[in-house]
């Protein structure tokens, strides 16, 4: 199926893909093509004019400056997922990276055309929001942060402003180094290798022995459509925890409202609390509390159906963290 | 209004001029004839027309010709050297890892990476990297089984193996 016609032009800087996106009204800028190329063919989107912005290598980076990680927008999911660096800095980008849909999406996908597609289910949105990430845009006037909690405005709507392109997305590294607890459950999760770099306690994987639990810890759990892989439902969580106490929590959920939302009421349940099994599942019984915004609902998962998955996902995210594997 | 692209495509440089609108699978099949490539799902779920660009395999249906311009491409055409089939190809056909052969294409291009970035894969991991490939006739079995097999073979006789990594390479642009 083709997609409608569109004039189409290749971007030989970022500066360059502003001014085409100036001078063209009704442009798309076109990275890995994973998300706009779907909906134009299916007539969801019409731009006239596509600005290919795939060749600009400025964009593919990753970095770690102190306690943050930059990835350039045009950073594959894969690269994402393959990076020392980002394991070493928060393990918890790679995991989801490594679960974004399948290798050849992963191959083509990036996490700028991720977002600026802002999906409100999407992996990238979920996670970004828990981690309190932040985005940085550039225009004809030089470039700006937005935080993510400002990011997204609704469902595919974001504040790139129509002539600004998103350049990188700057994410705080995680103080602790979750490692790889062999836990098979298909969230998200790959077969990389355990990296026991810098942290200093055991998990007890018996699913006692909480009580060594230091740190700070990030998961994700998500339900998926069975075929494209899209996510339905996600929870990310990110817990800093000492004497297995919980200090304090983040929590964001996605395809629920929406954007991409902190679950407020979740991480004040949490926050003081033994991270139990049984705390953990009082606590997520909070989720719906103060997210205000009308639950949202599609051909794949009505909005009754995303009520009850929603707290599962986080709940299986915070057993996660805490080295408890779910049923 | 067309656009000028040059992709080279298994081995060969090809130069053209398409429609922006004009999707690699279609470029492929339609254009240069190579029809091994399929087109079953068409919104990137089925991984029947899975090709590798510079090396990365890729979905062909959700990539235009003109992201390619630039690019080598290999199709499943561009697997066989000197009339010898590539061993992941020979491991499909001797476990019979086929049955109509539709996503046979698709699957047989994933398993080249996938051994490529992972030579001695568990059999999980082999599920785990067929993600993005349906097959509705094997149940994926012997899909599987051919790829725990490529892998021996590639494993016990690496010159092959190197020969037709250098080939994706020396395309590579
Ligand atoms: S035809 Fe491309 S993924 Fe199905
Ligand atoms: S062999 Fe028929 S679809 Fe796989």
């Amino acid at each position: 199926m083709y997609t409608p016609e569109f004039d189409y032009h290749k971007a030989g800087s970022v500066a360059e893909a502003i001014a085409l996106l100036i001078s063209h009204d009704d442009a798309r800028l076109l990275a890995g093509g994973h998300s706009l190329l779907p909906l134009m063919r299916l007539r969801l989107a019409r731009p006239s004019t596509l600005i290919d912005i795939g060749g600009l290598g400025d964009l593919k980076s990753i970095s770690v400056h102190g306690d943050a990680i930059r990835i350039g927008a045009l950073t594959t999911h894969g690269e994402i997922a393959a990076s020392h660096d980002v394991r070493h800095a928060n393990s918890l980008l790679a995991e989801v990276a490594g679960g974004i849909g399948d290798p050849q999406v992963r191959n083509r996908g990036t996490i700028g055309g991720n977002i600026a597609h802002a999906d409100p289910a999407s992996d990238w949105g979920t996670v970004l929001t828990a981690l309190e990430a932040s985005v940085e845009v550039q225009g004809a006037n030089g470039s700006r942060t937005v935080a993510i909690g400002d990011f997204f405005q609704g469902p595919f709507a974001t504040a790139v402003g129509e002539n600004e392109i998103i350049t990188a997305v700057t994410v705080p590294t995680l103080t602790h180094h979750e490692h790889d607890t062999g836990h098979g459950h298909g969230h998200g999760h790959d077969e990389h290798g355990h990296d026991d770099h810098g942290h200093g306690h055991e998990h007890d994987h018996g699913g006692g022995g909480l009580a060594a639990l230091h740190g700070e810890v990030g998961e994700y759990a998500k339900m998926s459509h069975p075929a494209s892989f899209y996510p339905v439902v996600g929870g990310a969580v990110i817990v800093n925890v000492e004497n297995s106490r919980c200090v304090s929590a983040r929590v964001a959920v996605g395809g629920l409202v929406p954007t991409p939302v902190r679950a407020r009421a979740v991480e004040a349940a949490l926050t003081g609390q033994e991270l139990t099994a049984d705390n953990i599942a009082a606590a997520v019984n909070h989720l719906a509390d103060d997210l205000g915004a009308a639950i949202i609902g599609d051909v794949f998962a009505s909005a009754e159906y995303r009520r009850v998955v929603a707290p599962v996902e986080v709940k299986h995210a915070l057993f996660h963290a805490i080295g408890l594997a779910h049923h | 209004m067309k656009v000028p692209i040059k992709v080279t495509v298994n081995g060969k440089v090809c130069e053209s001029e398409v429609e922006p609108r004009t999707l690699l699978v279609h470029f492929l099949r339609e254009e240069l004839g190579l029809t091994g490539t399929k087109i079953g799902c068409d919104t990137s779920q089925c991984g029947a027309c899975v090709v590798r660009l510079d090396g990365a395999t890729v979905k062909s249906c959700t990539c235009l010709a003109v992201q390619a311009d630039g690019m080598a491409v290999t199709t499943i055409e561009g697997l066989a050297q000197n009339g010898n089939l590539h061993p992941v190809q020979e491991a499909f056909w001797d476990n019979h890892g086929l049955q109509c052969g539709y996503c046979t294409a698709g699957m047989i291009m994933t398993v080249t990476e996938l051994l490529q970035r992972n030579p001695h894969p568990s059999a999980d991991e082999v599920r785990a990297g067929l993600e993005g490939n349906i097959c509705r006739c094997t149940g994926y079995h012997n899909i599987v089984k051919a790829t725990l097999a490529a892998a021996e073979t590639m494993a016990a006789a690496p010159a092959s193996t190197t020969a037709t990594t250098e080939a994706t390479e020396a395309t590579g642009g």
